[in-house]
């Protein structure tokens, strides 16, 4: 047997069990911030639902279509809003929604809203970014939804961008997390139906719509981000499990390797003991 | 009285989900009044009392933000904040009135300084009153 030193192999015992207690941290840490995340997430999910249903339901059976949200516009520059991560090693997270979002952005005229750092990292490397006060989407705040939210709008009703896609993650449960793109405005008419229903518009169509789109963008970008956090934590957790039951492995290894070398050099020992009395 | 199905739903959560006899919410041009059979309609909300009736008992809370909708008789409310009238954290409303009170009387506030501070007196406000009518 190919004697490796014991006081090599201790030594990687050694480092190992730091990194399973670095990994065994964070794994924890998550779990409790995933527990917040998730009861936050799972809360905002029925708003998040009722409000999309009720603007599309809206759009569908209007019949004013010539107002600037409902209308669909030939896309010159479409605004992408990629909600990722502050931080790394959270698995497959972070790649997973910037590959997703970068082939939104292939070969098109886009504006980038990055949120978390890592987006923000990622995206100025490439072009320039709308903004980059909203590098930590832990941060975020509903108030900061809704602003963006009011500038996007604005951008759109002045027609300087003719569509808004959302990228962000969905929570689906803790194992599992999916990145998605939604499109938030125009609002879509698929289902138009040709004997739309009246509307009661209060005061008016317009003034309600002006009101209204903002506040849905923003409900919308809240709901994506407490979706986006909590799969987040979701993520870091299995990453970090996943790390932590491999230095066991890693250890449970080298402790076999380190008794046999061990004991193979009493036994060597004994053997020259033995030989030589 | 006829019931209608009324949803209300935050980003907090769901706060009522059920049968109503009658609704009335601050929208931005004033109070709107919904009963069974109303027709499609939708609002956006402004800041006000909001007052659902529901088994012949009115409850009320502070509404704020958002929208409300009717549609083929379903009524969805969707505030950004709406607290019933017990839930209401009266000391946080009155410490945000004092905050409110004290930028607006500095005189070098910006003006995005008062305008936040405005929002914040007026929800104050509407707390504090929704609060002590109970």
């Amino acid at each position: 047997m190919a004697t490796v030193s014991t006081k090599e192999i201790r030594s990687r015992i050694r480092s190992m069990e730091s990194t399973k207690q670095i990994t065994k941290a964070m794994e924890m840490v998550a779990s409790s911030k995933l527990r917040q995340a998730q009861s936050r997430a799972l809360a905002a999910r029925p708003y998040f639902e009722a409000l999309l249903a009720t603007i599309r339901n809206i759009a569908a059976v209007s019949t004013e279509t010539e107002l600037p949200y409902l209308t669909v516009r030939p896309v010159k520059r479409s605004a992408v809003i990629v909600i990722a991560g502050d931080r790394g090693l959270a698995g497959g997270y972070n790649s997973n929604i910037l590959k997703l979002a970068q082939t939104q952005c292939d070969g098109r005229d886009v504006l980038i809203v990055p949120i978390g750092k890592k987006a923000v990292d990622y995206f100025k490397a490439r072009q320039p970014v709308y903004t980059e006060q909203y590098a930590e989407a832990g941060e975020m705040t509903v108030g900061d939804c809704f602003s963006v939210a009011k500038q996007l709008a604005k951008e759109f009703c002045d027609g300087r961008i003719d569509e808004i896609l959302l990228c962000y993650t969905k929570f689906v449960s803790v194992l599992s997390q999916m990145p998605d793109v939604q499109q938030l405005l125009p609002l879509k008419q698929e289902s138009a139906a040709p004997g739309g229903q009246e509307i009661l518009y209060e005061p008016d169509a317009q003034t309600v719509l002006e009101k209204i789109v903002p506040e849905y963008l923003g409900g919308a970008l809240y709901g994506a981000l407490c979706e986006s956090r909590a799969a987040e934590h979701a993520a870091r957790r299995t990453a970090m499990n996943a790390a932590t039951q491999n230095a066991e492995d890693m250890i449970e290894d080298l402790s076999l390797k380190f008794n046999q070398a061990r004991q193979a050099a009493i036994t060597q020992e004994i053997t020259e003991i033995v030989a030589g009395s | 009285m006829t019931e209608f199905p009324l949803k209300i739903v935050t980003p907090d959560g769901s706060k009522y989900d059920g049968a109503a006899e009658a609704l009335t919410v601050r929208a931005t041009t004033g109070d709107i009044g919904f009963f069974a059979g109303h027709i499609n309609c939708v609002a956006p909300l402004g800041m006000g009392r909001a007052t659902v009736v529901i088994n012949g008992q009115k409850r009320y809370a502070a509404c704020i933000g958002g929208m409300v909708s009717v549609l083929d008789g379903k009524i969805t409310l969707l505030p950004t904040s709406f607290e019933w009238a017990e839930e209401i954290d009266l000391p946080r409303a009155e410490r945000s009135y004092e905050k409110a009170q004290n930028v607006l009387g500095r005189k070098d506030a910006t003006d995005a300084d008062i305008l936040l501070a405005k929002a914040r007196l007026h929800r104050a406000l509407v707390r504090k009153s929704v609060a002590e009518t109970k």
